[in-house]
């Protein structure tokens, strides 16, 4: 059997064991509602308060700040369809061009019932201009919507310092802090945030979990009509084992943060400069400054990153590409495109995004079938003979 | 969203034939470009009798792009130029054993680099037609020509604006073209003696009653036209119909793009005409 090298974390990630260990129950013997008045049900409603408190512990939060939420689109939609519904007086929205779908889809969709979305741009690093954030903001700005770090570079954006610019001016900040959780803190004590998305899947939880941190005193309409579920926040059964995961996930994620900095960092760090070192004409899309420690995006020039990836793929290693053939439409990345990269290396770029569990032995394999692989390809594209002779033989 | 291609195209990806360039070429045929993201350089030599002796390719682009090349190549080696100019992109998706629909334009990209290379070993080239609608650029985000849309409509017997920028790219990115797409299918399905896409033809022959064609005007605006103007960020909505004046609100980038009168004339009014009934007339309420 091929050996499975598994480097696309920022896409979904092992769930944990101890967090399925912690499931199992809540799927055989504990089934009951933690709605029921009998015991049999309402014993269950002390684990999800459990889980809140974890969760509130990663946010640094009280567990009342806690929403749950199917998924981190979910905990987007509500932020922003929230704000907007509970002051509709107010109709402008800033947020910047690299979001994630699950915001700019959103916005676009509040963008055709009248309200005004700015889309701010980056720069060739992907990094944000805090001047032009402080003077976008008017009085009729509603929310602030920022992510955290970018899913597809990893660039870290300096939420502290934008929270600060919006607070200031008065109206709300939304964070989705989806790619952080586990990697870098997510203090609100810290962070002068009202709302902060995060999903569970994406470190070692569960998938169909996600939550919505919301500052006391936000408010927000409610999302889902229904039941007093969450407070009245958001009605409907609880997913009572995903909640359950994601509470142990975030108990682990608070514990892996040094972890996450120091080993998983020197291990992207080895995979990167392995790569840079091996395979010419090849370039860091990101900000090296201020990055996720888990994740580098890499444009290889001439060739394109479909094929980069199903050429991994054959060989058991799973990454991603913002190609336009990967993404089945026929535009690259909208991330790499507001960063403006090079259309040499933009179809050629690819995402590697490693988690605690992957290890040297993976990092040696990548850099071992890589390069082989890319020289292959640049053969095979009439640009190829552009392309450096790597300075040691491919291995 | 996983790969589904067949064995074949995984084959001629992974072990692809006739890579390389031939150097005293007598037809070098190049479509494409890195900006769009995927290009095809073919080199033919070609003996005194018109045979292909040797073919050899460069591709820059997605595997299915490198199977297509590889899989051209093999089919018209051996062949005289003549017979291979009949190759078309239906030939080279079927001997791959079929591509994915989104991938379709792996395989005119092929056809049409055959086309260049042969044209060059003519001492033509390609590209120049005469007429100048013909070699009009209908999508500006990937340089497609009218004449190339209407190709690949008429080879592949397109039917919706989809399917074309599954074989073209025409209309793969900013999208605005899609109007004008739209035309170029009427205009070839008309011309070929088809009507085009709707079900007019039953609806003309028996008049509708008032209730039928309310119904018909609401479900045409949300399965048609309201889909359509949704991809440049706008929406439509109907307020009321008095007798064959159906009144709309546009909304969105609609309501302010200043050619949204057009919209109304040229989409909107003939979608209703084709889906519902030609007496039908469009009066925006703003």
């Amino acid at each position: 059997m091929t050996r499975q090298v598994y480097l696309d974390n920022n896409a979904t990630t092992m769930p944990a064991p101890e967090v399925v260990e912690e499931m199992l129950p809540f799927f055989t013997e504990k089934y009951g509602n933690p709605s029921s008045i009998h015991t049999f049900g309402s014993s269950v409603a002390g684990d999800i308060d459990l889980a809140r408190e974890r969760v509130a512990q990663l946010f640094n939060c009280t567990p009342s700040e806690v929403v749950f939420t199917s998924c981190g689109t979910e905990s987007n939609n509500y932020a922003l369809r929230g704000a907007a519904g509970a002051q509709p007086e107010k109709t402008h929205i800033i947020t910047t061009m690299v979001e994630h779908p699950a915001i700019l889809t959103t916005c676009r969709s509040l963008q055709r019932r009248g309200y005004n979305i700015l889309e701010l741009p980056v720069d060739r690093k992907g990094r944000l201009d805090l001047d032009r954030l402080a003077e976008a903001i008017t009085d009729q700005t509603l929310v602030v919507t920022v992510m955290y770090a970018n899913n597809e570079t990893g660039t870290v954006f300096p939420v502290e310092k934008v929270g600060e610019i919006v607070k200031s001016r008065g109206c709300l900040f939304h964070i989705d802090a989806v790619q952080v959780p586990g990697k870098l803190p997510v203090d609100v004590n810290k962070i002068p945030a009202d709302m902060i998305s995060i999903s569970a899947h994406k470190f070692h939880g569960p998938k169909g979990v996600g939550a919505l941190y919301v500052r006391r005193g936000t408010r927000l309409r409610r999302f889902m009509t229904g039941g007093h579920q969450e407070r009245g926040r958001r009605g409907g059964t609880e997913n009572v084992p995903g909640v359950v995961g994601m509470g142990k996930a975030c108990e682990l994620a608070i514990s892996s943060i040094e972890e996450e900095r120091k080993i998983v960092a020197a291990r992207r760090d080895s995979l990167e400069q392995g790569i840079l070192k091996a395979i010419p004409n090849c370039a860091i899309n990101g900000d090296i400054e201020s990055r996720l420690p888990n994740t580098t995006n890499i444009g290889f020039e001439f060739i394109e990153g479909e094929a980069i990836l199903l050429m991994m793929d054959r060989k058991g290693i799973s990454a991603s590409s913002g190609s336009a053939c990967t993404s089945g439409s026929l535009e690259p990345s909208h991330v790499l495109r507001a960063m403006g990269v090079d259309f040499k290396s933009m179809h050629g770029s690819i995402r590697f995004s490693l988690s605690r569990y992957t290890t040297d032995d993976d990092v040696d394999y990548v850099l071992d079938k890589l390069p082989p692989l890319i020289a292959r390809l640049r053969e095979i594209s009439p640009f190829g003979m552009h392309a450096r002779l790597p300075e040691t033989a491919p291995r | 969203m996983g790969w589904d291609y067949t064995e074949i195209t995984l084959d001629h990806f992974m072990n692809p034939r006739n890579v390389g360039e031939i150097k005293d070429a007598d037809g070098v045929g190049e479509v494409g470009s890195i900006a769009c993201g995927d290009m095809l350089k073919l080199f033919l030599k070609i003996d005194e009798s018109g045979v292909i002796q040797d073919a050899k390719f460069q591709t820059f682009g997605c595997g299915s792009a490198i199977a297509s090349s590889s899989m051209l190549t093999e089919m018209i080696k051996g062949r005289t130029v003549d017979e291979a100019a009949k190759v078309g992109n239906q030939e080279i998706a079927a001997a791959l054993g079929g591509l994915p629909p989104a991938k379709m334009h792996c395989s005119v990209m092929g056809r049409e680099a055959l086309e260049a290379a042969i044209a060059d070993y003519h001492g033509e080239t390609v590209g120049h037609e005469e007429d100048e609608e013909e070699s009009a650029i209908v999508c500006h985000c990937y340089g497609v020509t009218y004449e190339q849309v209407r190709r690949a409509i008429v080879e592949n017997e397109l039917r919706n604006v989809q399917d074309i920028t599954n074989y073209t790219k025409a209309g793969g990115g900013c999208q605005t073209c899609h109007l004008d797409l739209q035309e170029i299918l009427d205009e070839v399905l008309k011309a070929g003696g088809e009507a085009p896409v709707t079900e007019n033809s039953e609806s003309a022959a028996v008049p509708l009653t008032n209730i039928q064609k309310m119904l018909k005007v609401q479900q045409t605006i949300d399965t048609v036209i309201a889909p359509a103007l949704l991809r440049d960020g706008g929406g439509i909505e109907l307020v009321d119909i008095l007798g064959n004046v159906v009144q709309v609100r546009l909304t969105g980038a609609c309501a302010s793009c200043a050619v949204s009168e057009m919209t109304m004339r040229h989409f909107v009014e003939e979608k209703l005409r084709q889906e519902v009934s030609p007496e039908l007339d469009v009066e925006e309420i703003k």
